[in-house]
Parts: C-alpha cells; structure tokens; sequence
C-alpha cells in the first residue's frame, strides 16, 4: 500500500492535519485510528467548553470533534479505525494492524504524528499503600461514565487538580456520588482557573493546596486514604496527617506525550515537553516525519491543538510536493528564567515570517512580563496580571523585519 | 477418597502437583483464593538463584542447587518465559571481598558450578553502569530470571490436563484424622489418605489443625519498584552483599524485559499486609544506589510487596509430621522456595513414597503444556496467519503491551482460565505496561463479561471483594 500521506491518530489534531493537508493539494491521505471511532480523547468530554477561539462557541468535546469529522468526509479523506499502528521507520514505512487487513505495511511520502498523550499513573508517582481496586486515573473513569455508562464509586477522594479532575469532580458529583476532596501537592492547581470555579467552588468541593494522598487502605476495595500537607520539599510534614475514608482515588496527576513510536522512527524526544524537536513546520528531525497535538507537547486547549495540528497540514503538503525549504537560517526557541518549555524548538523563517510561539511558565507569577527576546534585543513584551502553569501561553512574532543571522537565539522568559 | 490433597496453589502446590500427575494417583488441589499463584508467588524477585548463598548442609542449598538444573527442560515443555542471565554481587570494600570469598567457597560446597570472582575491570565491562566504585564480584553463570506466576499457572494448567483437580475459592477450615484425613472446606469436606500442607504464610495454621509440633510463620515483607521497559539499567541480577536480613536490594531485567528493583525486608505480624511503604520504597531506592547511581525513578511504572513465610528455623520445613503420618508439611519456604520448587516436589515425592504411598507411572502423561501464543513475537508471515485464522489476533486490546483479544479470550477460555481482570494481567500482561491498565482495563472486562457471561458490574479485579464499578450511570447527562 502506498500513499502520500499517512497522519496517525485521529483525535482533534490528526483530523485538522489531514483536512488541511488535502485542502492544500494531497490527495492520497489515510488516517489511522485504534479506537472504534474517530474523535480521539474529546469523545469522551461531554461536557462544555471547545471551541471558544476557533467557533466562537461553546461546544462539548463530540460535537467539536463532530464538525472535523464532518470535513473529513465530505472531503473524502480516507481514514480506518480499529486499527492500530505498531511501527514506523525512519523510512516512513509504517505498520498497521487490524481484524480485516490483517498486519500491513504502508508506504508513505510524508507521516504526521498525532497520537496524543496517556495519563500518569499510580506508579508514575509510587503513592504507597495497598493496591486495591478503586483507584483510577482521572481520564479512565472519565471514559467508564460516558462512553462505557457505569460508575465508579460513591465516596471519593481525588489526588491532582489537572482539568480532568477538575471535571471528573462535578461529573461524579451529578451522578450522585460524593467527591470529599481534591488534593494538590503544588501551591496551584495546574488546571484551567474556570475549571476550579465551575466544578469545585461552585459544588463546595475543597481543594487543598500544598497536600498529597501519603497512604491507601483497602485490601480489596479502596476504603480510605491518608492526606498530609507537604513541606518546601514536598514531604510530608508528621501529624498533618488526615484520614478520608473513602471508596474511590482518581488520579488527575499529570499527562505524558504518547511517543513510543516516534522513538521506533528514531525521532528525538525533548526532555523538557517529552515531545519531540519540532520546527516552525512542525517537522521532527527526521525528514517528512511531523508532528502535532498532545503528542507534541500536552494542551489545554483543543483549539491550539487546531491551529498547531493545520500548520503540521500545511507543511507536509509542501514538503510533499517539494516546497518546503530546508535552506536559509535557523533559529533556536530558548526557555529563559521562568519558562518551562517552548514550541518551536527551531524555527526557519523561510518557511513562514510568522510563527505562533506556545510555552508555559513553571510557576505562578502575578504583575509580570513575558518577554520575548532575540539574543539581546527584547522584540515583544506583554503585560499579564498572572501567568499559571495550568494554562498555556502564546506569542505572535513576526520575523520579516527582524535582521536574522543563522544560530540566533530566541528566549522567553518572565519578568518580574 | 484422594490419595493426595495438596492445601494450596502457589508454586510449591502446582509444582507437586505436577509431579504427582505422573503417576497413577487421585490428587486434588485446594486452594483458597479464586486463582492459582495468587500469594506470594507473585510477587518476588523472580530470580532462579545459582545456590551459592544457602548455608552447606541446609535443605535451602541442596534443593536450591537441585532445583536451578531443573528449569531448562521445566520452561521448554511448559513454555514459560526464563533466562540464564547470570548474577553478580557486587563488593565495594575489603569486608565485601572477604564476603565474596566467603560465598564462593559455600557456593563450591553446595556443588554449583560456573563459579567466577571477576575483577573491578571484568565487572565494568560487562555492566557498564554498576557503580564505578565497586571493586570485584561473584559471577553466578547458572542464575537466571522467571516469571513466577507464569510458571505457577503453567504448572497448574498441566497438572489439571494430567487429571489433577483444582478446587479454587476453597480456604480449608479443619482437618480431622480419622482412619484417613478428612479436610472441611466451607461447604464441603474431602477425604484423603496424603495431606500435604503448602499453604505459604498459613502453613503454621494448617500445621495447627493437625500437629502438636508447632511452628510459627513470620511474614517478613519486600518492597520493589518495577520500571518502564524503556529503561535499560543493567544486563545481569545485581546483588550487593548479603546481610543478616537476606540477599539484600537487588537490580535485575526481568524476563519481558522491564527492571525490577527491591526488596527491603521487614518481619511483620500481618499476613495480609502487603502493601508498600514510604519508608520501605525509599529504603529500596537509597540502597540500590549503591549498586547503580543514576536510576531514573521517574519511569516507575508501579510498585508492589511480598511477605517471605519466615519461620524460626532458617531452613524449609519439609517433612511427614512426627504425630499423624500422612501428613506432610512443606512450611517456611522462603527464599530461595521457587528456585528450589522442582526439586521440592521430588523430595516431597520421595517423603509419600517412604511413608507407603504406591507410585504407577501413567503411560499417557502429557510432559508438554502450550502455552498462549505471544502475538508481538510472531514474524509478519505468521502474524496474518493467525489473524486469517482467527480475526480476534487482529485486535490490540492492551496498547502498551501490544496483547491481542485473541490472546486475552485464549486466557479465559483455556483450563483454569482468568476470571478476574489481574488474572488476565498475569496470564497475557494486558494492564501490565507503562498506562498500567488506563486504556485496557474497560476492554478487557468487557471481554471477561461476554465470555463468562456476568455482568460489568461483577467483574472484580483480584480478590473477592475487589469490585471495579458500582453499577449504571443515571440515564441523562449534564
Ligand atoms: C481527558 C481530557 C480532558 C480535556 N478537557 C478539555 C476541555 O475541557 N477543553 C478543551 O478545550 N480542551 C480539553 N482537553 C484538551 C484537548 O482536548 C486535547 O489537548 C486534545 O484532545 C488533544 O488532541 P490530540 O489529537 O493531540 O490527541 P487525542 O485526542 O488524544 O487523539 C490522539 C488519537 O490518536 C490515536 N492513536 C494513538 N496512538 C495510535 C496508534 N499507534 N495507532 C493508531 N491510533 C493511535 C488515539 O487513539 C487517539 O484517538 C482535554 C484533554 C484531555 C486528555
Ligand atoms: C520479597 C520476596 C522475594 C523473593 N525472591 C525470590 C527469588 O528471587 N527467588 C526465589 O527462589 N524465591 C524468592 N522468594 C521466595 C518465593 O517467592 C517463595 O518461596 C514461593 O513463592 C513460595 O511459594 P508457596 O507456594 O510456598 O507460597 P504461596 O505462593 O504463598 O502459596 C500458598 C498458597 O496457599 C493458599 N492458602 C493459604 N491458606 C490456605 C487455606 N487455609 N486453604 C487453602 N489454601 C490456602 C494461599 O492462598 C496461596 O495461594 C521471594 C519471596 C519474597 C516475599
């Protein structure tokens, strides 16, 4: 099997990639998808709140995924689902398996990443205690209520204020069952400031700051869970300890870039975003390899994930079709003072004058600048009430004034 | 009427069971959990020790020497996953060194063989991230790595294909010596002529409903970490020397290939308690420093803990008990209790034997179990042969591991087959990788719920008790 490209994953992010990719010129697509249908994580987020930037419009996560899904038809984009890619190379060949195929092997011109991320588990952050059922990631239990339609418990404690346990927190509490608490080792909440008023303030749900879960009960089910308030090190402090009895943790502690096979391509992953390197066209280093969306660096908002993933589009349609330059200079993105990551990590402006910069911010700063600057010269400074990790920064900057030489350095940073 | 009743379905219990399926005998297994190798069978280091380490003259050294032969020709016929990777335990001062010397002349006295004291440089070489400080170590050749359920149950499965009857969810509660031993169950009791006793941490217990001669098991607790398989720390089992606690924190690949570190240990009074610690994981994690520096923690996948059944003694306990003949403990087997399993059972064989038990050999024995089909290690050809055969081998259900729902409905399906979602996890290692279950486990209770015909709502994750979800969501949605 041959194509021109192959996009995997078809969440939010494959999706706008392979629309935007067939609008600008490439007729042989195949998108691949595991699961039973397209849609990716947002078929699981039923509630509002996507799509406020790109639709001007409160939309659940179906219904966003629901209008791409829509394009993709009409535009007779290919796509399978239930079917799962086990391999590329760095040659783009890519293996696929399912029921009715069997195991293939596809060729393709170009390939675009779009796999999206898988939550931290219990594990991750080795919580001790007994290992009981009852605890579950946020994202799982999310997946439980609304697609499988059961629930998980009726007393429940939640470790992490990341956005889906935010969200998980009014949804089992709707269902009826009583969340007791969410609990955050940070002195923020790494959620959207919305998210902690509408589903936690707005139901009387505490939420401790500064805590974490230090033991679980329970030889068959969960039945409790020990809280302690932490020190600067972020342990516990003796005789802060409370006991919550419980029968169900849901852990909302954190994402992680799904990139097992990227690295089966060789693609270098970046420490700081567990993604890979990307340039200003989303290009990994490895020629004709792109990629976009979770997979890249973990979003909070689907309608980023749009825009990154139409650019990732964009690019692999030149490169297809020979355009994408690979001359003239390049820049390097660095996080200064303040930031923890930013994408693009290279950026060459001879493939766009423009180039949208996300980043995050590795604490909450309130009375601050971002500033941009290009090796010493500051081009861009924003004023901001307060910047929090929990939510993603972006930065317009436009280079076609700017005198660029090869190797410059582009740092952000914040400004106190 | 059993000629043999076997109290527990460890690797201890299967492992005689097996052995007894050769032989024209009734045995039946009892055992108390609803699956085998659901105590500490699963969880452990997984290491076949060389032998070098159990003091001479012990039963511990004899079998464990005996047994580390055995697993060869055991994993071929039975297919189960083990490895001659070789250990080392590594000395870092004069005190190690003299330790060293020590426990190579031991190892000499219990017989075992392809023993070597290599030099700082000959260790760096061949582990190239053990601690640069280190000084020599003992070379074990013949040690290597299991997977100890797998064994368990692949044992079990042959011995019921043999004729062995299992009895799952049967905790005994009495046994009475009549003219023969009458076992009770809760709602059930069982004759025998044998009663042998390999019921772990409970096997003071049993003793008790039969002996006068008492001994007293202590649970004595490991903690570990289980990294990604990303991780690639080292290529040997990486002891430090022993103390007076045990073999002490070890770093080892495991036999799929993820790396395993731990165990601390602690004697206990709950034989129950075996959850994990903060104290203990970071005593782990500290101690096993020294062997390696840079362990990147932050790819932990999960943790778990093991409760050794420690008794007074020192050594296994393995013998016809003095005041009721017939009655036959196999007690206090620590560490090294599943290197030495195969050769436990053939001491245990030869104990029924003195004690006036006829042995016929069957001519129709089955020596050989298939186990599941690994669908990842298939080469491409075979993979669409299979998927042409039976389509379900085209259906990933468990991402990480890359385990098929053909593989996952082989392990329900098949004799003592899984029923509960970590009976599953232990047969194919669906929930097993880095998302530890997030993606898979709807999938899987899906599956368990059309084969075995219960509702979502009733699967349960391990032991009774261990229900997943608490029933529908209400019809609307906000
Ligand atoms: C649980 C959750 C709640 C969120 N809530 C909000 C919110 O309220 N508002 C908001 O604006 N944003 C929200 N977001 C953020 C936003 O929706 C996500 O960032 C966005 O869905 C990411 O899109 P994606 O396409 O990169 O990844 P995904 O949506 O995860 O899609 C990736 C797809 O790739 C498939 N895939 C992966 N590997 C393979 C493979 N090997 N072969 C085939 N297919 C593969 C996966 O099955 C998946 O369908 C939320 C995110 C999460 C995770
Ligand atoms: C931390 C740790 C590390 C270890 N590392 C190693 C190693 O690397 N190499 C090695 O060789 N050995 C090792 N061991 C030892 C090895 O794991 C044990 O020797 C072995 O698993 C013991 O098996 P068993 O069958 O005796 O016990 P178990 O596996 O505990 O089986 C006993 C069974 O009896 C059942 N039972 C109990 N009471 C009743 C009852 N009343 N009625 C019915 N059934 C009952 C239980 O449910 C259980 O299934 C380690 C042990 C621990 C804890």
């Amino acid at each position: 099997m041959q194509y021109d490209l192959v996009v995997i994953g078809g969440g939010p992010a494959g999706l706008a990639a392979a629309i935007e990719a067939k609008e600008n010129g490439i007729d042989k697509i195949l998108l691949i998808e595991r699961d039973r249908e397209l849609g990716g994580i947002l078929q699981q987020c039923i509630h509002n709140g996507f799509g406020l930037h790109i639709f001007k419009q409160q939309l659940t996560g179906p219904e966003y995924a629901e209008r791409f899904i829509n394009i993709l038809k009409e535009k007779n984009i290919e796509y399978i689902t239930n079917t799962m890619v086990l391999d590329i190379t760095d040659k783009k060949e890519v293996y696929i398996l399912n029921e009715k195929l069997g195991y293939k092997k596809i060729n393709a011109k170009a390939v675009i990443l779009a796999m999206g991320c898988r939550e931290r588990t219990r594990g991750a952050i080795s919580i001790p205690g007994f290992r009981p059922s009852g605890i579950f990631t946020a994202g799982t239990a999310q997946r439980f209520l609304n697609i499988e339609g059961y629930m998980v418990g009726k007393k429940v404690v939640i470790l992490g204020s990341g956005d889906i346990g935010l969200i998980m927190a009014r949804r089992l509490t709707l269902e009826g069952a009583k969340v007791i608490a969410v609990v955050e080792i940070m002195p923020y909440s790494t959620g959207l400031t919305r998210n902690i008023v509408q589903c936690l303030k707005d139901f009387n749900i505490p939420l401790l700051f500064e805590h974490t879960v230090i033991d679980i009960k329970g030889k068959s089910r969960v039945e409790g869970v020990v809280v302690a308030k932490v020190d600067e090190n972020k342990n516990p402090i003796k005789g802060t300890e409370i006991y919550y009895e419980c029968d169900t943790l849901l852990l909302s502690v954190g994402l992680i870039p799904e990139n097992e096979l990227s690295k089966k391509a060789g693609v270098i992953i970046d420490k700081r975003t567990s993604g890979p390197f990307v340039t200003e066209s989303m290009e990994t280093n490895i020629e004709g390899i792109f990629a976009c969306g979770n997979v890249v660096h973990v979003h909070d908002l689907v309608d980023y994930v749009t825009l990154e993933a139409k650019r990732a589009g964009k690019a692999a349609a030149k490169y297809i079709k020979g355009t994408l330059r690979r001359d003239g200079v390049k820049i390097i993105t660095i996080n200064g003072k303040g930031i923890r990551y930013v994408v693009p990590q290279i950026i060459n402006i001879n493939n766009s004058k423009e180039v949208t910069l996300f980043f995050r911010v590795d604490n909450i700063y309130k009375d601050c600048k971002l500033e941009v600057r290009l090796n010493e010269k500051v081009i861009k400074s924003i004023k901001k009430d307060k910047v929090t990790p929990g939510e993603m920064e972006t930065i317009n900057i436009d280079f076609s004034k700017l005198d660029i030489k090869q190797d410059d350095k582009l740092f952000v940073e914040v400004k106190e | 009427m059993y000629d043999v009743l076997i109290i527990g379905a460890g690797i201890i219990g299967t492992s005689i069971a097996r052995e007894l399926s050769k032989y024209n005998l009734k045995v039946c297994v009892l055992e108390k959990d609803n699956d085998v190798a659901n105590g500490t069978t699963k969880a452990n280091s997984a290491i076949i020790h060389a032998g070098y380490d159990a003091k001479n003259g012990t039963l511990k050294a004899r079998l464990n020497v005996l047994g580390n032969q055995m697993f060869d020709k055991l994993c071929r016929d039975l297919d189960v996953p083990f490895k001659r990777i070789g250990s080392l335990v590594l000395a870092f001062d004069d005190n190690d060194l003299n330790t060293l010397h020590k426990l190579y002349d031991n190892g000499i006295k219990n017989g075992v063989k392809d023993l070597y004291i290599l030099s700082k440089e000959e260790v760096i070489n061949i582990e190239p991230n053990v601690n640069k400080t280190v000084k020599a170590a003992l070379y074990a050749k013949t040690a290597g790595i299991i997977g100890p359920f797998e064994m368990a149950i692949a044992l079990a499965e042959n011995a019921y294909e043999n004729g062995v009857e299992f009895r799952l969810n049967s905790e005994v509660i009495d046994i009475k010596k009549e003219d023969v031993y009458v076992v009770y169950t809760k709602n059930e009791k069982f004759k025998a002529r044998y009663v042998v006793n390999c019921a772990g941490l409970y096997a003071d217990k049993i003793n008790d409903m039969v002996s006068k001669n008492r001994f007293k098991i202590i649970p004595r607790r490991g903690e570990y970490y289980l990294l990604d398989k990303s991780v690639k720390l080292v290529n040997h089992i990486i002891f430090q020397c022993p103390t007076k606690l045990g073999k002490g924190v070890l770093i080892t690949p495991t036999v799929h290939g993820n790396t395993l570190i731990g165990p601390n240990a602690e004697d206990l009074e709950d034989k129950e308690a075996i959850n994990t610690t903060r104290e203990g994981l970071r005593f782990v994690l500290d101690t096993a420093k020294k062997s390696v520096e840079d362990i990147p923690i932050g790819m932990s996948i999960t943790n778990f803990a093991g409760l050794r059944a420690r008794t007074e003694l020192d050594d296994f306990i393995i013998k016809e008990a003095e005041d009721s003949k017939g009655f036959i403990n196999v007690a206090g087997i620590e560490s090294p209790g599943l290197s030495a399993a195969p050769a436990i059972a053939l001491y245990v064989l030869d104990i029924l034997k003195s004690s006036g038990l006829e042995f016929v050999r069957k001519n129709n024995f089955k020596n050989k179990r298939k186990g599941i089909i690994k669908f990842s290690d298939l080469s491409f050809e075979e993979k669409n042969e299979l998927i042409k055969k039976d389509s379900r081998y085209g259906r990933i259900i468990c991402r990480c591991e890359e385990i098929t729902e053909g593989e996952i409905v082989d392990a329900i399906r098949r004799p003592l087959g899984a029923t509960t979602l970590d009976g599953v996890k232990r047969r194919v290692r669906a929930g097993m990788g880095r998302c530890q279950g997030g993606f898979c486990s709807p999938r899987v209770m899906e599956i368990l719920s059309r084969e075995l015909k219960v509702k979502m709502e009733d699967i349960i994750k391990d032991h009774e008790g261990s229900y997943i979800l608490t029933g529908p969501t209400k019809k609307e949605v906000d």
